[in-house]
């Protein structure tokens, strides 16, 4: 393996893409969607580095920036010691069999007129690994892997369950042998009994080839279950970030902590159903507004959030949050003015 | 199923079949379903997809859509009135005045070249005769009532000009515009991001207060029928296959398919710091509907499976006060005699 074994395998620095959209507005100025905007981060080798947001924050962008299928519009993306975001032609190409992606739709994203084996062995024939026959035995192997049988090579993707069709997909992605997989949804559109045969089958593979996953979830369960660090993003940036026992145990950012008393379970009824209910929507990546993105949603937003864009800070070592309003001693917003409404709240009135 | 009490039931479906004719034959969609709803309350409807959650729904609906479905038997009974054989004029008063549905994806259920105000006045003045003055007064009522902010300015823009959520609860507003009785939401927020669901889950459970209104809840989150849901049918292969109050049945599921819906799916847990064990797989797929044997239908997928269960379709028998599950388990309350070969079998799944 290459690189110093104490170096992150991924190291994302200050990574913006904008999109150029149509002009608008009287004077017809050119707008961009902000869809990442400064992201940092580092995955270390064989462990899962979770992204959780809602609808458009910017997940999968910066997972296709991180392919290299995005355009980069600032920063840098390290992976393995390699600069992977300046890589051009051969060097690219190398770096590119160090990274694979597993897609969300396992029916639209594997060709559907190509057989189950064929679409496996692609990557090895396209990146020209290993010799034509030793080829073969890689994907028997392979299929073996993720649970499917030798003979259903010979299958078309529509022979295939929903399930079954995403462990072709997870072996096309293990056929070059990679150091990163990037998971975008990998089981949002499989049925809840199908999700956990693909977490078990990833975890399991994760332990046997030492994988490194950048898992990109909409899930808070799914992501506290399988991630070891995990980044929130909020239109475009990172709003906090820690281990999963940390953000779990005590979310820090207002958001974080909406997010979490939103997700529905046995565990919030027994605490009696208190939510956070955060108005409306999120501001549109076109028009940002300055200062703190989620003021317009906060129950604790203040007017220094809607002038000044809060600094990213590392309240607990390795526990980074940007919020104005939490603590420098780490008493986040929520935990000094419980709202009445609010988890863990006293039910009383809210004291803004 | 045991009905809670036959007399407060605002609707009972009894034995309900519905048939479609397919390629490979005749499919037994919903085979034998039978519960009750009474006012005010929240029923929630599980299962893997394709379990006949939606069907049953559209069947209540009277929206089965007649070829290549069929409804093959059964009654459902509302207010005294079997809706199987009332005639589509009155079904069409009935829908919509009385019982009202949304949809999964509300943008494919709102015509996009109409305003938001057409929608809903249309559906007022189909159902209650208003003039159009009138219901659009009553359509803007009703999105304040789903708290869409400036309800004046929303009536004139047109779907896609409103976020997923806004449009949930359009569609809420129409459902509601006639002050049903029973209103049935078919995974309204499945499309939703989860701050958003919330708002949707506060707004049913206010209506559902407010208004006395009964809810069938159709899922396949665990999360959402533990927080929302006050009784819960479980579904499997077009039956019912376990009833049980919400704290019950979570607490203490009896057929082996609903302890494994319980446990495969990772729960947001307050204490994170516990050792994350491998999830519980159910192996294998729904089988098609078709190729259903004469035996228990999740028997290629159970751990527990005995001789018995390939013979023959064991039936709901009562394990418990307003408990009831469909396995040859409970039959025979010694689970060690069990042929558990199949246990930890993870073969994945078939086609
Ligand atoms: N090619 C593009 N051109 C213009 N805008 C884009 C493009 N791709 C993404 N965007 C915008 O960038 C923002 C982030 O999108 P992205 O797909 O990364 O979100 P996401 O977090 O993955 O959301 P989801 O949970 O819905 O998958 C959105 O506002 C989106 O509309
Ligand atoms: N138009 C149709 N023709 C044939 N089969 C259908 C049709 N609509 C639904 N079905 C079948 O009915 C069964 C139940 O479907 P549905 O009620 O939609 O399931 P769920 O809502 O639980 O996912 C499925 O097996 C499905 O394939
Ligand atoms: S900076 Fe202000 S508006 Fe932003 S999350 Fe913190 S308290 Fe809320
Ligand atoms: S009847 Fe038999 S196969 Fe079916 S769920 Fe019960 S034990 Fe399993
Ligand atoms: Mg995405
Ligand atoms: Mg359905």
């Amino acid at each position: 393996m290459s690189g110093p074994a104490d170096r992150p395998l991924l190291q994302v620095r200050d990574l913006k893409v904008h999109f150029r959209t149509g002009s608008r507005g009287p004077f017809r100025r050119q707008t961009f969607v902000h869809a990442v905007d400064g992201v940092s981060f580092d995955v270390p080798r064989g462990t899962t580095f979770g992204i959780v947001g809602e609808s458009g924050s910017g997940k999968s962008t910066t997972a296709l920036a991180i392919m290299r299928l995005a355009p980069i519009t600032g920063g840098t993306i390290d992976l393995a010691g390699a600069r992977l975001s300046e890589a051009e032609g051969n060097d690219l190409l190398a770096l590119r069999r160090k990274a694979q992606i597993i897609f969300q739709d396992p029916y639209s994203s594997l060709s559907p007129r190509m057989r189950a084996g064929a679409i496996v062995r692609e990557p090895l024939d396209l990146m020209e690994i290993g010799d034509p026959e030793g080829r073969d035995g890689r994907v028997a192997d392979l299929f073996g892997k993720v649970g499917l049988r030798a003979e259903q090579q010979a299958l078309f993707p529509h022979q295939f369950s929903g399930g079954q069709r995403q462990r072709i997909g997870v072996a096309r992605a293990l056929a070059s042998q990679p150091d990163l997989i990037v998971c975008d949804e990998p089981v949002s559109a499989l049925d809840v009994a199908i999700q956990a045969q693909i977490l078990n089958l990833l975890r399991a593979l994760q332990r046997e080839f030492r994988l490194t996953y950048l898992f990109i979830s909409h899930d808070l369960a799914v992501v506290q279950y399988i991630c070891d660090e995990i980044a929130v993003m909020y239109l475009g940036e990172i709003v906090e970030q820690a281990d999963r026992i940390s953000l779990f145990k005590r979310p820090l950012h207002p958001y974080t902590w909406a997010l979490l008393s939103a997700v529905p379970s046995a565990a919030s009824k027994r605490r009696g159903r208190r939510r956070v209910s955060l108005e409306g929507d999120p501001p549109s990546p076109i028009d940002l507004p300055p200062g703190c993105r989620f003021a317009g949603r906060c129950p604790f937003a203040e007017d220094i959030c809607r002038t000044e864009a809060p600094a990213r800070r590392e309240i607990f070592p390795k526990h980074w949050v940007s919020c104005h309003r939490v603590g420098d001693d780490g008493v986040p917003p929520h935990e000094m003015y419980p709202l009445a409404n609010g988890p863990g709240g006293p039910g009383g009135p809210a004291r803004p | 199923m045991p009905a809670a009490d036959a007399s407060s039931a605002l609707l009972e479906v009894r034995n309900l079949q519905v048939d479609f004719r397919t390629r490979n034959g005749i499919a037994h969609v919903l085979d034998g379903i039978e519960f009750s709803l009474s006012k005010g309350e929240i029923l929630g409807i599980v299962g893997e997809s394709g379990c006949g959650k939606s069907m049953t729904a559209l069947a209540i609906m009277g929206l089965v859509p007649t070829p290549p479905g069929r409804i093959a038997g059964g009654e459902i009974v509302y207010r005294g009135e079997n809706l199987l054989k009332a005639s589509k004029e009155r079904m069409r008063r009935i829908r919509g005045n009385r019982i009202s549905m949304i949809f999964q994806e509300p943008m494919t259920a709102l015509n996009p070249v109409f305003t938001v105000g057409d929608q809903i006045a249309e559906s007022i003045v189909l159902h209650q005769g208003l003039s159009r003055r009138a219901a659009l007064d009553r359509a803007v009522e009703l999105l304040r009532e789903v708290h869409i902010p400036a309800p004046e300015r929303r009536i004139g823009e047109f779907p896609h000009q409103l976020s997923g959520g806004m449009r949930q609860r359009i569609m809420i507003a129409i459902a509601l515009a006639c002050e049903p009785d029973i209103l049935i939401a078919d995974e309204p927020t499945t499309a939703l991001d989860v701050t958003v669901q919330a708002q949707v889950f506060d707004l049913l459970l206010e209506l559902q207060q407010d208004r006395d209104m009964a809810i069938v809840l159709i899922t396949h989150d665990m999360g959402v029928i533990a927080e929302m849901t006050g009784r819960v049918l479980v579904m499997y292969a077009g039956r019912i296959i376990e009833a049980a109050a919400v704290d019950d049945l979570l607490e203490n599921p009896q057929h082996p398919y609903t302890s494994g819906l319980i446990a495969c799916v990772p729960q947001l847990s307050d204490e994170p710091e516990a050792e994350r064990e491998a999830l519980m797989e159910i192996p294998g797929v729904v089988p098609p509907l078709t190729e259903l044997g004469v035996g228990c239908a999740f028997e290629p997928r159970c751990g527990f499976r005995m001789p018995v269960c390939v013979q023959s379709r064991p039936s709901p028998v009562a394990v418990g006060a307003g408990h009831s599950a469909a396995c040859w388990l409970m039959e025979d309350a010694d689970r060690q005699g069990a042929d558990r070969q199949g246990a930890d079998r993870r073969d994945g799944d078939r086609p």
